[in-house]
């Protein structure tokens, strides 16, 4: 594997960029493994990447129906927090955001990870009450966010409109000065060049249909497009497709997949320096380093598995950022896209082990999976090496459905991710 | 935007109007305390989340008001049918029949 440094660069440069070698190997599958990952997103691949690197455990493979990160990895609005407002989301998110800290350097591969804040947006006395809430939480679980005034948001982010003859006045904001961007794909890329170089096997265009448990209810292996495939222990990672892939090994999911749309607009120079959520108005908006911006808000309102979504949620969402930012009523969009989010009653993960021996499930992000990939990755790798689940992930069962101990983030007004 | 045919106003009507209400033939348990909590988990959390020919409810929230029950493919989002709540739970094959 090429270690890329300024050097490599020079030297690439200097033979005309014709020796770059592939950044990993487009595997066929053995006939066993000891761990097999469904799903090649960022967190399967990067779960795979921990795996190999801490707990040496390198005879894996990750397969997935389509390309890597091909799923909801590339279909986010790359908005990375963890200021949520339960003891339990608070550290599995800020364990999450700890990892993306340097993750850039410990993978050798820039995620272009950009800590420039994310502003939440006050309207009324009720957002004033529950962000607050959220700022005194955070800061008792050591989480960075901050009260600022009106006219501070405005200081922090010129293009907001604080005048109070504006549609939705600003009263006043949360920021999170940590949380801030990625580029999605590179998290991918970055974690996939990383496992294949520890002899992970990545598999493409390669559908799981079904898992297989022996006669002791073990998990024996996977049942693929590519023919029967043995593991000691699979991990399902597939977001929307999750509970497909669930059934298979008989264990019903307390999830509802949603398609998640969002939209860029036509690249503009710099304007958009953080980014701004607004729960009440329902969208949030960033701009990314090529100059578009970033929009996004709710999932559509009905279960889907089309990667598609409805036009009147885009005309919903357009319209709340044009009554925040009237500055942008004229911009024209460039593409929309959806993804297939899998929700949870309580919309917290869950991460951990199932009833069935042998098989692990990381899902439910929901309408928030890029933010916690390097978090999810971690934990679901150390619960799949160790047979326990990692102190950040253990309070996210599949169990406290049945035993009530939700972590209600729904009820926390977590409306946008 | 999806076109909705609403079985009380007989009208097909454009999504707007309409909002999702989940899964539809849920019963709540008849005697809720003699329940175990497996049972109360699949009654309020376990949905079959289908990839396919999916019963669900909707409202026709900004007409008549009323709840109905629809069988929409999840792939697609065509609408194969909707019916009254009080209709009897169609059969999917004759459905499907139908909709070729």
């Amino acid at each position: 594997m090429t270690h890329f440094s300024a050097l490599s660069l020079i030297k690439n440069a200097l033979s005309g960029q014709k020796n770059w070698e592939p950044q990993w190997p487009d595997s066929e599958p053995k006939a066993e493994y000891d761990v097999i990952i469904v799903g090649a997103g960022g967190h399967g691949l990067g779960a795979a990447y921990y795996l190999a690197k801490e707990h040496g455990i390198t005879n894996v493979a990750v397969i997935d129906k389509g390309w890597l990160g091909g799923g909801n990895t590339g279909r986010n609005t790359t908005i990375i927090r963890s200021n949520y407002l339960y003891d339990e989301s608070a550290k599995l998110y800020d364990h999450a955001l700890d990892l993306w800290d340097g993750l850039s350097q410990e993978l050798n591969y820039n995620v272009m990870y950009s800590q420039r804040g994310v502003l939440m947006l006050a309207h009324n006395v009720h957002d004033v009450q529950s962000f607050q809430r959220h700022v005194h939480a955070n800061r008792l679980n050591g989480v960075d966010n901050v009260w600022l005034s009106k006219e501070e948001a405005k200081e922090f982010c010129p293009p907001l409109d604080i005048s109070p003859n504006a549609r939705y006045p600003v009263v006043g904001a949360a920021l999170q000065r940590r949380a801030g961007t990625a580029r999605h794909d590179a998290v991918a890329w970055g974690y996939a060049r990383g496992a294949a170089a520890r002899g992970v096997d990545i598999i493409q265009n390669c559908p799981v249909t079904a898992i297989r448990r022996g006669p002791d209810g073990r998990v024996t292996g996977v049942e693929t497009a590519k023919g029967f495939i043995g593991a000691k222990k699979v991990a399902v990672s597939a977001a929307g497709h999750t509970s497909v892939v669930m059934d298979t090994a008989g264990v019903r999911m307390p999830l509802e997949s949603y398609p998640l749309q969002a939209l860029v607009s036509e690249p503009i120079k710099p304007i958009f320096p953080c980014v701004v959520m607004s729960n009440s108005v329902h969208a949030y908006i960033s701009q990314s380093d090529k100059g578009e911006l970033v929009i996004g808000s709710g999932t559509d309102q009905y279960t889907s598995y089309s990667q598609r979504g409805g036009l009147p949620l885009i005309e919903h969402t357009v319209a709340a950022i044009c009554e925040i930012f009237p500055i942008f009523n004229r911009m024209r969009m460039l593409r929309k896209w959806g993804g297939i989010v899998d929700v949870t009653p309580d919309r917290s993960a869950i991460l951990g082990k199932t009833p069935v021996p042998g098989l692990y499930v990381n899902c439910g992000w929901g309408t928030g999976g890029v933010k916690a990939t390097p978090g999810a990755a971690h934990t679901l790798a150390w619960t799949v090496a160790k047979d326990d689940p990692h102190p950040a992930n253990a309070p996210f069962t599949l169990e406290r459905f049945s035993t009530g101990r939700l972590i209600d983030e729904a009820a926390a007004a977590a409306v946008a991710h | 935007m999806l076109l909705i045919h609403c079985p009380y106003c007989n009208q097909t009507l454009p999504e707007a109007e309409f909002t999702y209400a989940g899964e539809a033939h849920i019963a709540r348990p008849a005697d809720p305390s003699s329940v175990s909590d497996e049972e109360w988990r699949d009654f309020l959390f376990i949905r079959t989340n289908v990839k396919g020919p999916h019963y669900e409810r909707w409202r026709h929230f900004h007409g008549c008001g009323r709840y109905f029950n629809a069988v929409r493919d999840t792939v697609s989002d065509r609408f194969l049918i909707t019916y009254k709540t009080d209709d009897p739970r169609p059969e999917l094959s004759k459905l499907l029949e139908k909709s070729k």
